[in-house]
């Protein structure tokens, strides 16, 4: 191993990292309020709405993400003059909103699942004790159920964070040069495939134990009643001796 | 020249790409099926490593399933055509030959969905261990069973019913991930897919067929794994 040369692939591939967190961030914040509005229509009792986010999450599930992403970046180029017309070809053109808009319609399917689990998990009594409050509505959703499926959600959104941390690396298929994008370049100029692998895995690795600590501080925050409160030292008292 | 229907372009006919769609999927299967045994042999031994292992191997075991689910399968992928490519023409340099020998592309593919799945799998495969009651497992040694007819006879058709679930769960991560191993120039399903997109100039239609054929693998996957399911369970009662 050449370790001069793996600091100098090191602060290349740390030049990416900017990059990969944009576009994990951007696509799960964007996908996060789609996913909302999925898992809504899902439960919204409206057969024509539950059906068709049913089979949006089958079809985003289903196919590979790759998939996706060429279809929309390669396959919508079938239909520039539409989209030029429409003033949209600006959009479509380049790769990182290519990127940006598949990563944010797949994270959106496997959210959805994890928002209703988490929405599914409030316990009807909560929701009775806040109806007999007189909470309902908007008020209720924000109060009562939000905060509570949240916290039921977080653990499993947080590995959906990391799927997506390690989904942007197929961005640079369509020329994105985030951390694997750089590590593709590399390899294929030096031909040290092992050496490059190393540090790459290492940037991803760090960045997802950095992301799973973030996680778990964030449940540690929102579940103060789940933990053990404070010890109390009761004055000893001397007056029954 | 006119423009084809989009039946015509993915039919049977002589301008049709279906012949070799068909392949291309048959293709995708060949890979990810072999990437689903080389993972599920990994899986055995790293489940084992992880449950009985001395404490290095344990160690190691760990530091593989971490490590796999850590990183993008994409560096995977690129590690073994590239890193193998160099090592074979290392190889081919001792014995005269001269620039690059790429890495058969199917090998690469079978052997990076294994690696990468078979941290997976033996995540399933410990769950499931972890059901298996130890009365039984003492039961068995009571009989005189040594730990290989053991093995046959009581842990792997149990551990195998409780995990199917999770295996279909890697099943479709597998299948989906076959689709990266286009990468490397594996004319799998994504990779044909391109190749007719690029020769036709229709590339949402070769897309959007890639997508519903991926589509229908996961669905009739989704149905033999339930049946599995069902049929594993036939002898089992369940309380409900």
């Amino acid at each position: 191993m050449d370790f001069a040369f793996m600091r100098d692939t090191f602060w290349t591939l740390l030049s990416g990292v900017p990059l990969t967190l944009n576009l994990a961030f951007t696509a799960v914040a964007l996908g996060a309020v789609l996913a909302m509005l999925i898992a809504l229509m899902r439960m919204s009792g409206v057969a024509v709405l539950d059906w068709l986010a049913r089979g949006y999450v089958f079809v985003f599930r289903g196919s590979p993400l790759l998939v996706q992403i060429f279809l929309i970046y390669y396959g919508l180029g079938q239909f520039r003059p539409t989209l030029q017309e429409w003033g949209l070809w600006g959009f479509f053109r380049e790769p990182y909103w290519c990127a940006i808009f598949a990563l944010t319609l797949n994270t959106a399917a496997y959210a959805s699942e994890i928002i209703r689990g988490g929405l599914q998990s409030v316990p009807a009594q909560q929701v009775e004790a806040a109806r007999a409050c007189g909470m309902s509505g908007f008020l209720l959703f924000r109060r009562i159920i939000f905060p509570i499926a949240v916290r039921q959600a977080l653990p499993a959104y947080g590995s959906e964070l990391i799927l997506m941390v390690k989904a942007t690396s197929l961005a640079s298929i369509i020329t994105m040069m985030e951390v694997t994008g750089l590590a593709a370049k590399l390899i294929s100029q030096t031909f040290r495939a092992v050496e490059v692998f190393v540090v790459a895995g290492l940037i991803y690795l760090v960045l997802n134990f950095i992301i799973t600590r973030i996680i778990m501080a964030l449940e540690w925050w929102l579940s103060p009643h789940l933990r053990r409160p404070p010890e109390v030292t009761l004055p000893v008292e001397a007056a029954h001796v | 020249m006119q423009q084809l229907s989009y039946f015509e372009l993915v039919g049977f006919g002589p301008n049709g790409w279906g012949y070799a769609l068909l392949m291309a999927t048959a293709m995708t299967l060949a890979v990810a099926l072999c990437g689903f045994v080389v993972g599920a042999v990994i899986g055995t031994f790293v489940a084992w490593a992880k449950l009985a292992g001395p404490m290095p191997v344990r160690a190691v075991a760990d530091g593989y399933t971490t490590v796999l689910r850590g990183i993008p399968d994409l560096l995977v992928i690129y590690l073994f055509y590239f890193g193998g490519s160099a090592a074979l023409g290392a190889i081919g340099s001792l014995f005269g030959a001269q620039g690059f020998i790429g890495m058969p592309a199917f090998m690469t593919g079978a052997i990076a969905i294994g690696i990468v799945s078979g941290a997976y799998q033996a995540e399933v495969f410990r769950g499931a261990f972890q059901v298996l009651s130890k009365g039984e497992l003492e039961a068995a040694r009571s009989v005189g069973m040594g730990r290989w007819l053991m093995f046959r006879r009581i842990v792997a058709p149990q551990v195998l019913r409780y995990a199917i679930p999770g295996m279909g769960n890697t099943w479709q991560l597998i299948l989906k991930e076959s689709a990266l191993i286009s990468v490397t120039g594996l004319v799998e399903l994504l990779r044909q897919s391109h190749i007719a997109a690029g020769s036709t100039r229709r590339p949402f239609d070769f897309y959007m067929t890639a997508a519903a054929l991926y589509l229908v693998i996961t669905w009739i996957s989704t149905i033999l794994f339930q049946k599995a399911e069902n049929r594993s369970l036939r002898g089992l009662r369940r309380a409900s």
